[in-house]
């Protein structure tokens, strides 16, 4: 193989890596936007959240508490970061969200600005901005596998496939299961759905819950990558409303495929034009804007 | 008992819904001012009316889907009337079947018939739904919104009878459906009667009920304001074009 084919597919690769995170949060703010209507600015504060509380449950917890040998690792993390930060989003709707419904969806979106910058605010002050490093990385994903055309770390090859696997269950609940269809039923017609005995108010908080419990999911799948930060959430959480924007907002497939393609194509960027690489998506986001206007895969009307 | 409608409940079978002094709002417009009537287990009642009289916004008050109601709503002995909207359905065994049908377009035929949560015993099966609307197993999976009008209103009736729903609140079904589908409508209404539903059809033209209503009730500016029983209907033909005239 030439050097050329090599070095794309590593930065494929790489690329991938990044997608997955661009899917996952996409994905969990197209659920939030499809259901409630509310464009969670949160997002990317529930993000670092998530990543926050797997650090927090490994290194601060034990001595928080009195037990200084308590170190809760990545895999109890992995269960337990997504439902924290899914209950601390339900708790959001159900004493704040939910009175903003009746008004301008831009009072939803001011009112989770806020709460990402009180976050954002409450981690700086603990915690280190520069980042800390996760020490809780599972063995067993420790090293490297031998891809033929790179060596690529075990664990980011983890993430991607893990991340794949909760992005295509969440679609098939979503699109193929009756669970989804009473969903998108909720979104079309919540009254006529409500009339049919189906307790609607309780589904948005539960699809508040879910969509922010996959923030906090990719958080802590981030948490051994990159370090956990207060600010990683506000980084990335630009680049993912572009995604959103341009899979098309509420479209679930859309907020999947736009994430894994906009990952490779920033990959694909560094190696034919690298100082492009961290403007890219939003040159495609100008783009899509001004020829579908509602996304790529967004209902056009 | 005061009022006259409740010395008819006593008569015969169980009283099974009994609407009293229903009012309610939209913002600032008050629609219904002071809606009375009842019906017992197994009858076709009809709310007949001019457009605009009120008859929508009865049932949708009734299943607490206007902005403000007051009244009472009682039904199979519960009181209603300050349930919140998805825990009515279930106290009152009620299949609601609106007057735009309310078809999901991002769900397939299937999903629409399979979206009501059950609520009670003794619902139909999908086969017997299907042998009773034999089309609709073949568009099964086409989205809700490419089959024909008539397919969407046998769907929109289909999907409250698997429920196990016993009390139907059906507003306008024939509106804009041809001859012939119409007449089968009817059919159906009768074949449900027979199963022991108790059916309140809303209704501008009252041929297409006048076989199978036990009593119609005229509905004028959100009020009441005539009660006709079914077998009085040939004496009272003049009356209620009266009513019913543009
Ligand atoms: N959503 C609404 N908001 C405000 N007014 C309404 C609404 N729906 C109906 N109305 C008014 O309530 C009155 C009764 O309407 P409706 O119950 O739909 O009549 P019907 O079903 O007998 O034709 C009409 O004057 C109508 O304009
Ligand atoms: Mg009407």
């Amino acid at each position: 193989m030439d050097v050329m084919m090599r070095l794309i597919l590593a930065q494929g690769m790489l690329g991938l890596n990044n997608g997955v995170f661009y899917a996952m949060l996409s994905l969990g703010l197209a659920v939030i936007f499809g259901m409630l209507n509310v464009v969670n600015f949160a997002h990317g504060a529930l993000y670092m959240l998530g990543a926050f509380v797997a650090l927090i449950l490994s290194s601060y917890l034990g001595p928080w508490i009195g037990l200084d040998a308590l170190h809760l690792g990545f895999w109890p993390a992995l269960i337990i970061a997504p439902i924290v930060v899914g209950c601390f989003g339900m708790l959001i709707e159900r004493t704040m969200l939910r009175w903003l419904y009746k008004f301008d969806p831009i009072y939803g979106l001011l009112l989770t600005f806020g709460i990402a910058l009180v976050l954002q605010g409450l981690f700086s002050n603990y915690f280190n901005s520069a980042g800390t490093p996760y020490p809780a990385q599972p063995e067993s994903l420790r090293g490297v596998v031998h891809l033929g055309f790179m060596v690529f770390p075990k664990y980011r090859l983890f993430a991607i496939l893990f991340s794949i696997v909760v992005c295509f269950l969440t679609w098939f609940v979503i699109e193929r299961t009756r669970l989804g269809a009473t969903l998108r039923a909720g979104v079309e017609n919540p009254e006529l759905v409500q009339a049919f005995g189906i307790n609607v108010p309780r589904m948005i908080t539960l699809t508040f819950g879910f969509g922010t419990g996959l923030a906090g999911l990719a958080g802590v799948l981030a948490a051994p990558i990159y370090s956990v930060s207060p600010l990683m959430g506000a980084n990335i959480i630009i680049v993912v409303f572009a995604v959103v924007v341009i899979g098309g907002m509420g479209s679930i497939l859309g907020a999947i495929t736009a994430g894994l393609a906009l990952g490779l194509i920033e990959g694909m960027t560094k190696v034919f034009y690298a100082p492009a690489a961290n403007t890219v998506i939003f040159f495609l986001m100008v783009i899509v804007l001004l020829i579908r206007p509602a996304g790529l895969f967004g209902r056009q009307n | 008992m005061a009022e006259p409608a409740a010395t008819t409940t006593s008569e015969a079978g169980e009283a099974l819904l009994s609407v009293r002094d229903l009012n309610a709002y939209y913002g600032e417009s008050h629609v219904l001012h002071g809606i009375d009537f009842d019906l017992r287990k197994g009858e076709v009642v009809t709310l007949l009316g001019r457009n605009g009289a009120g008859r929508t916004t009865t049932l949708r008050a009734m299943l607490g889907l206007v902005d403000r109601r007051s009244g009472s709503v009682k039904v199979r002995g519960h009181e209603i009337i300050d349930l919140p909207t998805h825990r009515i359905a279930h106290l009152g065994l009620l299949g609601y079947c609106p007057e735009e049908r309310g078809i999901f377009a991002s769900l397939s035929v299937e999903e629409n018939l399979m979206l009501p949560p059950t609520l009670g015993e003794g619902g139909m099966s999908v086969e017997e739904i299907y042998r009773m609307f034999p089309n609709l197993e073949e568009v099964r999976h086409r989205t809700g919104m490419r089959i024909s009008g008539g397919e969407q209103q046998m769907l929109a009736i289909a999907r409250i009878l698997r429920t196990g729903a016993r009390l139907l609140l059906l507003d306008e079904i024939t509106e804009g459906l041809a001859p012939v589908i119409v007449k089968t409508l009817g059919r159906m209404i009768g074949d449900l009667k027979q199963r022991g539903f108790t059916i309140i059809l809303v209704e501008q033209n009252f041929r297409f009920a006048s076989r199978l209503a036990d009593r119609h009730y005229v509905i004028e500016h959100g009020k009441v304001v005539d009660r006709i029983d079914g077998t009085d209907l040939e004496n009272s033909m003049e009356r209620l074009n009266r009513y019913l005239s543009v």
